[in-house]
């Protein structure tokens, strides 16, 4: 228990307070020591991308991260992705192309498509798919996933 | 365990010095990885995060390039400060990993890390880029060519760090690195990184290095002697790869039999030539 240290990380928006040891990552702190678990653990390797949240704006793998090293960072999760109970356009969008199958691998998904969406630029298929292709869909359900991403920063298929 | 969170590289040599368990953290991209899988375990973490001297990407009056340990993939694919011929560590460090990947992994922790299939290694060589490297008792510059030793070895010594790399002015020249890889964003099967001069149908140098075929990039200079001399035809690439196929030393494994991979190194290299050629004469 002494090699614990107090940690205070800014979640969301909101300071949230945890004890933490100096090599638990940010995905460990998210999930078991705040409860939120939307964020997912896959491979803990930094491979499958289900644990994807974002740093300071930009996406980072959450199981790669040290959560000390986050302490005066801003930490956004899926859970912090919907303002004032409306969700978020990319999550609206999931939602009406029936974008997730067992769901495992969406809270990442939509991490990384809202990074994508943020160039406020069209983007091609192919744009949207490397940009995806850090997460990995075990269902393999893609085709709805491009579909719904395609709906919001897209080109429309000729 | 411990995790210090130092200011300056001085503060992180003696924190190196004092703990020879201790390892230093870059983006975690590698190492945090490694931790999770038990197959390491630090006596005590170093972060780099907070100090300054390791960040940033400069240009010299001369057209030298200096890159700190610490800057990430993203800024290397996105930096501005990139002339000619030193594309290529731009080209490479845009086909590492994922967007998630790019935005932690810094080019310091990558070529610490020195994995034979990693993107850096190769275009490193190809670029003649120099290491700079820190300790307690002294500072070096290190031969990218020499910096790789052995698989996941490089010339760091203990308490060692890298601090900057440097990549030289390339007048006139233009690079393409061509990646092999069974999916976007996986290690290399096999790469080639080609950085070349030619002027008028003339060839001044070809610089050619071959990665994911040895413990380290491979580049020879025979090699490029035949392309440099003899011009770029079918058949000079064939006596060129056949050099590089020499001196190969390839394993079989997930992404590809060692025999696969040899017959990978001319189709690449033809690949790689082509693009840069077209650069070159501004077609791209």
């Amino acid at each position: 228990m002494n090699d614990k240290i107090p940690l205070s990380l800014s979640v969301n928006g909101q300071t949230q307070q945890a004890f933490v040891r100096a090599n638990d990552t940010l995905l460990h702190v998210l999930r078991d020591e705040m409860q939120l678990t939307g964020t997912k653990r896959g491979c803990n390797q930094g491979v499958c991308g289900a644990c994807t949240v974002m740093v300071d704006g930009k996406i980072v793998r959450g199981c790669l991260s040290l959560a000390a090293n986050c302490a005066d960072k801003e930490i956004k999760t899926i859970e912090g992705i919907e303002s004032n109970d409306t969700l978020s356009p990319i999550q609206q969008a999931f939602l009406d192309a029936g974008a997730a199958q067992c769901g495992f691998c969406t809270p990442g998904m939509i991490m990384a498509a809202t990074a994508l969406a943020s160039s406020n630029r069209k983007l091609s298929d192919e744009e949207i798919r490397e940009g995806l292709s850090g997460n990995l869909c075990r269902c393999s359900g893609y085709v709805k996933i491009i579909d719904a991403v395609r709906s919001i920063c897209g080109v429309k298929p000729k | 365990m411990k995790l210090h969170h130092p200011r300056t590289i001085d503060e992180v040599v003696t924190l190196l010095s004092k703990d020879q368990d201790a390892r230093c953290l870059a983006g975690g991209a590698t190492l945090v990885a490694m931790m999770n899988a038990e197959l390491l375990a630090p006596g005590a973490l170093v972060s780099l995060r907070d100090v300054d001297a390791l960040k940033g990407i400069s240009r010299s009056p001369d057209g030298t390039v200096t890159i700190g340990a610490m800057e990430n993939h993203v800024s290397l694919s996105e930096t501005n400060d990139f002339d000619t011929g030193q594309h290529i560590i731009a080209e490479a460090a845009s086909v590492i990993g994922h967007p998630a990947i790019r935005n932690m992994g810094t080019i310091g922790g990558a070529i610490a890390h020195a994995d034979s299939a990693a993107d850096y290694p190769a275009a490193l060589v190809a670029a003649e880029a120099v290491i700079k490297t820190v300790g307690s008792q002294r500072e070096r510059s290190i031969p990218a060519a020499e910096f790789f030793v052995d698989y996941l070895e490089t010339a760091l010594q203990e308490g060692e760090m890298i601090s900057s790399i440097l990549i030289p002015p390339a007048p006139d020249s233009a690079a393409a690195y061509e990646k092999f890889a069974r999916v976007e964003g996986d290690f290399a099967t096999v790469s080639v990184a080609v950085v070349l001069k030619e002027q008028q149908g003339k060839i001044d140098y070809i610089r050619l290095a071959v990665g994911a075929c040895a413990p380290t990039p491979i580049r020879s200079i025979e090699a490029e002697k035949i392309l440099q001399r003899d011009g770029i035809s079918d058949h000079t690439i064939a006596l060129a790869a056949e050099q590089i196929i020499t001196a190969a030393d390839p394993v079989d494994d997930f992404r590809g039999t060692a025999e696969y991979r040899l017959k990978l190194i001319p189709v690449l290299i033809n690949r790689a030539l082509d693009r840069a050629r077209s650069f070159q004469k501004g077609e791209i």
